[in-house]
């Protein structure tokens, strides 16, 4: 059955949803206080609380999340991953995993929850069209489920790849990427604490535009690399295609972190919108590495964000 | 400036009636819908009518709907050419509103979505798509504020005339506009520009034989 790893847990039973929100906010603001160099941490907390920045991690509603996707195996609408996506069929789901891992095969969705500790993961997501949201997942980090199959030796990337299933997601009848979607990490980015393979929102299972039934999260990168409805991951030592990337090298890196210095070919990407701020809302400045950049900025050290994009 | 042997719709029996009925409908409620139409489309995404990212909605909204009223304006004279309907009365009221939309879209850009000067004026000359869409937007400037009589007996209606072929270049660049703003490859904009290149092809292209003369 899935989610019995969270169908009797809420957020309430872990952390109580003020605290754990509070908490976020004091240590992204100190985080984000190390960024700027001067700004003291508890005046620049008050500040952020008070101008509503993309530190703010007031949570979207779940109709936000819902209704506003990207998902093209659905159409290139916002609206159309809400009113399509209800086609997929979740279950029974099985993942592929293969390549350089000690024991590759097809696994069951209950068989890949196996000992997976679901927990709560309150994350910024950044698209690179600009906008943004605070979404409480449920998820478990990918490091565990990578040292469960057994990473061989010399493995350096994780591929992924969507389902791709013309009878169920009308957008495939068009040429709009060269389908199926594909993404890929770095062994080193996989494996990092903040990546998590999600299976729900708001401790209900995962909305199928949001991409049921299992989804990567990787919050410090712009949303597309955060892959939905997942049917295989593959250990290899060559940088993966991916979707984006193989669609135009020069709009969407194979990194694809969140850089408010490295602006789109097209598009400023110095500035977001959190959804939810309505017909007057206004755009914030958007954070190095989405705001993540303590926790992963050593992964990218030496490297010029530029060229590596 | 049209004889009738140009007029292929000459010999539909329904051509006759169709234009009868067209004399009877009055120009006025054009601009009434349209102005309602805006300003209802500005109230849904201000509660909550478009959506959860209502700027981008409107913005858009407004976009398509410019463009669409373009193609029905470039639409007129073909029509006649081709068919014998005769819209050529609505035919300034479809430009104005052409233009009010536009505006309305470009102003949603301006205020509420870029928000800053600075930011609006790096846009225009960094982006391209901005810069043809904004070199569209100028170009139907002039465009609009010489939809009146007054502008035609000023100009004289040569030189009109010739300020309103503006329309030409500026619609080719919207429909860029649109086409480069997509992300992935999307079949919808290719459309419009496809029927905006295909109106002003019926009109240019002299081996059609109703050409300019």
């Amino acid at each position: 059955m899935a989610y019995r790893y969270n169908s009797d847990l809420t957020r309430d039973d872990v952390t109580p949803r003020e605290v754990y929100l509070n908490r976020r906010q004091i240590m992204m603001g100190s985080g984000a206080m190390l960024g700027a160099g001067l700004i003291g941490g508890a005046a620049h907390a008050q500040a952020v609380a008070q101008t509503g920045g993309a530190w703010d991690l007031t949570l979207n509603s779940l109709e936000e999340i819902t209704t506003y996707n990207n998902f093209y195996e659905f159409g290139t609408g916002k609206d159309d991953p809400a009113r399509y996506a209800r086609a997929l069929t979740t279950a029974p789901w099985e993942i592929v995993i293969d390549g350089m891992v000690d024991n590759p095969g097809t696994y069951s969705f209950d068989q890949i929850m196996e000992g997976m500790t679901v927990e709560e993961r309150i994350y910024r997501l950044r698209c690179v069209e600009r906008w943004s949201m605070v979404v409480p997942w449920n998820g478990f980090e990918l490091a565990d489920l990578l040292n469960r199959v057994g990473v061989q030796e010399g493995a350096q990337y994780v591929a992924f790849e969507t389902a791709m299933r013309p009878e169920e997601m009308p957008g495939l009848a068009y040429p709009i990427i060269d389908w199926p979607y594909r993404e890929g990490l770095r062994l080193d980015e996989a494996m990092h604490p903040l990546t998590i393979l999600a299976t729900g929102i708001y401790g209900e299972a995962m909305p199928n535009q949001n991409g049921a039934p299992i989804r990567l999260v990787v919050p410090w990168k712009y949303g597309y690399k955060s892959i939905k409805s997942i049917v295989r991951i593959t250990l290899t030592d060559e940088q993966p295609r991916t979707a984006w990337n193989t669609y135009s090298t020069q709009e969407y890196g194979f990194y694809s972190n969140v850089n408010p210095n490295r602006d789109h070919p097209r598009w400023s990407q110095a500035e977001e919108r959190r959804i939810g701020g309505g017909l007057f809302a206004s755009r914030i400045p958007t954070l190095m590495f989405n705001g993540y950049e303590d926790e992963v900025a050593s992964l990218y050290a030496g490297m010029d964000l530029n060229e590596f994009h | 400036m049209t004889d009738t042997s140009s007029i292929r719709g000459d010999g539909q029996t329904w051509v006759a009636p169709l234009n009868g009925a067209l004399r009877r409908v009055p120009v006025w409620p054009l601009y009434v819908i349209g102005a309602a139409w805006g300003g209802w489309l500005f109230w849904l995404a201000a509660t909550g009518g478009l959506g959860v990212e209502p700027i981008e909605a409107l913005e858009h909204r407004y976009g398509q709907l410019s463009l669409q009223l373009l193609v029905a304006g470039l639409a007129v004279t073909p029509l006649r050419k081709l068919l014998g309907i005769n819209l050529m009365k609505f035919r300034r009221a479809i430009g104005v509103l052409t233009f009010f939309f536009l505006l309305a879209h470009f102003l949603v850009w301006a205020v509420l979505d870029v928000q800053t000067a600075s930011a609006i004026w790096a846009d225009i000359l960094k982006r391209p798509y901005v810069t043809i869409g904004m070199a569209g937007f100028l170009m139907l400037i002039p465009l609009g504020l010489t939809s009146n009589n007054w502008s035609v007996r000023k100009l004289g209606g040569a030189a009109w005339r010739k300020l309103h072929k503006l329309v030409y270049p500026a619609a080719v660049l919207g429909a860029l506009h649109f086409v480069w703003l997509a992300k992935g490859f999307q079949i919808e904009p290719l459309i419009y520009l496809g029927i905006i290149v295909g109106l002003l092809a019926i009109r240019f292209w002299p081996a059609l034989g109703f050409g300019r003369r």
